[in-house]
């Protein structure tokens, strides 16, 4: 019907009811005006709101946690992403007859993917499978079921394994340093996740970015004092000792006496940082630091440094040790046989106990606490590690007679083995004391020291300590061809409760390399050598020997002793086989 | 007057219009780039873990003496010279 035609028929109550319709129309109309009206001032800020909180959503972007590299650059602990499969059982509960496929994707059986969706179908979120493989996350990818998605998540791993797992330490799940180098540098190598803003379907899925909150900044690289190549010899052959020796543990630093820093850093037992699953605790204890003994007769050198540094001792002066027995308020201090009146540096190559108690006797006590504080005994060695201990080392005013005496040779007194390489480190480096560092100094970096005793001092007792090494000494063992060696050695009995064990010795070697210009410092420790031998000089010695070669051909120093050689040959040509050995061994070790 | 602040409201309409849409386009292509940088750095960090893996000391070390016969040579083979 068309318009016209209305209007031709209409009458006066047709045009009431057309009145009436468009009366009713136009409130229609105003109403849902003002509705629109309504709905885009008063309420539209809740509305947006909820618009909003259905489909925006604010994800977090993970940081990549910094990466941990030994001096060289070579990797201790890296992050690499790994996929995690996470589906939504709500939305997956619907897709029955893509599970057969789903389940070979990621390696479950049918039976079991069912029951797992099921059992969870009132929740949006469960993991399928974490940390998987990149091809399997690929096939889920390929698959493409609505439902099941990836989540990106980090792993850490340790390339050295237990080689360096002390030092490096791990983190835990949520990648949080929890040992090692990962808690002590936690704070530079955690990066600041950013966040942003995306909008999100009804799987929840990403389907747009809309803007970046903040921007995720990653952790920084941390470069350790570490030299994986040392690291790896040191822990070798700290290994094989161990077990030779049937020991219940033992520890190896080597310091850079220049600097302070930590070249190798090993312990026994260790654990494999990849795989924590079987953990003990006591494996995990960095015992080269966290655990202190007494250093036994590797503190005679500090005792001699003492008393050369107060002028009234040279190294020619000589000490009445007979009848190698001292008896001092109900103890008695003995010698392995009684050596007569001997000057200082026979005292230290035959690691007289008698001796070394009478020059400490002699000294003012006050000076001796001085020196040996000043060397670092009883405070931490500054190296800011994560559980290290400071010793123990009792002040002067407390001091007995008897325990000036016990503390001469090295009993009374306790330390890492650390604290002891750092203050070996300031014989060798001439008197001067470092800090110890596990961070690598660049180019550049003011490296703090401090003069604990005279360079004289320090270079006299070297040359005391020479005399350990070479023949008619206790540690011959640790000699190395081609360089000149000093060292000491320790054999210790430990304590127990109520006195020392008869049976158990800690057997140390302390040393450094090449002698007339030292560069390295090391500490050499088997805790309880079951085999047989158990003195420091034939246990720990070729420890020290095996190990020290090989960081002095590593780090290119060169020999010092290579008196087989007249200098007149070196310049001839040389046999061409020896070279071409040479040659190729630094290739392969380099 | 009116009309020349219509035509006007409406240019600056469509100019942010075209803004918005300019801003979405290169935040896609900033996502984008942003993937392909983490691609990049996981397929880095694969390959330091490979080649560490490949480069495992024993491993070097058993290669070197089995296959390839290599000593250390002893201090008697060893010529030293000196600049």
């Amino acid at each position: 019907m068309s318009y016209n035609e209305r209007k031709k028929d209409s009458t006066p109550m047709n045009r009431g009811r057309l009145y009436f319709v468009q009366v009713a129309f136009l409130i229609g109309a105003g109403a849902l005006l003002w509705r629109m009206v309504e709905l885009n001032t008063e309420q539209s800020a809740f509305l947006k709101g909820q618009g909003d909180a259905r489909a925006l959503r604010v994800v977090e972007i993970s940081a990549h946690r910094g990466m941990i590299s030994d001096r060289n650059g070579e990797p201790l602990a890296i992050s690499t992403p790994v996929d995690s499969v996470w589906a939504n059982p709500k939305v997956l509960i619907h897709q029955q007859k893509r599970l057969p496929a789903l389940a070979k994707a990621v390696g479950i059986p049918l039976k079991q993917l069912q029951r797992k969706i099921s059992g969870n179908s009132g929740r949006g979120f469960i993991y399928l499978r974490r940390r998987v493989s990149p091809s399997m996350a690929n096939k889920v990818t390929q698959l493409d079921i609505n439902g099941v998605a990836l989540q990106s998540e980090y792993r850490r791993y340790y390339p050295m394994g237990e080689v360096a797992a002390h030092v490096v330490g791990f983190t835990n799940i949520d990648d949080q340093g929890q040992e090692g180098a990962e808690l002590m540098m936690d704070e530079q190598l955690r990066g600041v996740s950013g966040s942003k803003r995306v909008i999100k379907d009804l799987y929840g899925r990403i389907v747009e970015n809309v803007e970046r909150i903040s921007p995720s900044i990653n952790g920084e690289n941390i470069e350790l004092s570490i030299d994986r190549r040392v690291q790896y010899l040191a822990y070798r052959e700290l290994k094989a000792t161990v077990e030779r020796n049937q020991a219940k543990g033992g520890s190896a630093v080597v310091l850079d006496i220049k600097t302070g820093e930590v070249l190798a850093m090993v312990n026994q037992p260790a654990y494999n940082p990849n795989n924590r699953r079987q953990l003990k605790s006591s494996a995990l204890r960095n015992r080269a630091l966290t655990d202190v003994m007494e250093p036994g007769s590797t503190m005679k050198p500090f005792t001699i440094a003492a008393a050369l540094e107060s002028g009234q001792f040279k190294p020619t002066t000589t000490v009445d040790t007979s009848p190698g027995r001292l008896k001092l308020a109900g103890f008695t201090i003995r010698d392995f046989r009684d050596y007569g009146t001997i000057d200082l540096t026979t005292v230290m190559q035959k690691s007289s106990n008698v001796g070394a108690s009478k020059i400490a006797m002699a000294l003012d006590s006050g000076e001796m606490w001085g020196m040996l504080t000043r060397l670092g005994f009883g405070i931490d060695s500054g190296s800011q590690f994560p559980g290290e201990s400071s010793g123990h080392l009792r002040s002067f005013q407390q001091w007995r007679k008897v325990e000036q005496a016990t503390i001469g040779y090295g009993y009374g007194i306790s330390a890492t083995p650390l604290q002891l390489a750092r203050a070996y480190a300031a014989i060798a480096a001439d008197g001067v004391v470092h800090p110890v560092s596990f961070l690598k100094y660049r180019d550049g970096d003011h490296i703090p020291g401090e003069r604990v005793m005279k360079v004289s001092v320090a270079r006299e007792v070297r040359t005391m300590m020479e005399k350990v090494v070479q023949t008619g000494g206790t540690g011959t063992k640790a000699q190395i061809t081609g360089y000149r060696v000093a060292g000491k050695t320790g054999t210790v009995r430990k304590a127990v409760a109520g006195g020392y064990d008869k049976e158990n010795y800690l057997a140390i070697f302390a040393g450094m390399a090449p002698a007339s210009d030292p560069r390295l410092v090391m500490i050499s420790l088997i805790d309880q050598p079951q085999a047989g031998d158990y003195y420091g000089g034939v246990v720990a010695g070729p420890l020290f020997s095996k190990v020290m070669a090989g960081a002095l051909r590593l780090l290119d120093i060169p020999p010092d002793d290579l008196k087989q050689q007249p200098p007149s040959l070196m310049a001839i040509s040389p046999p061409a086989s020896a070279v071409r050995l040479t040659a190729s061994t630094l290739k392969v070790k380099s | 007057m009116i009309l020349t602040l219509a035509i006007v409201t409406f240019t600056s309409a469509l100019g942010v219009i075209y803004s918005k849409h300019q801003s979405r386009k290169e935040f896609v292509q900033l996502t984008q780039l942003q993937h392909r940088r983490d691609q990049l750095n996981t397929y880095w960090g694969r390959l330091q873990l490979e080649q560490s893996t490949w480069a495992t000391h024993g491993r070097i070390q058993k290669i070197a003496r089995t296959k390839l016969q290599m000593v250390i040579p002893n201090s008697s083979k060893i010529v030293r010279l000196s600049p």
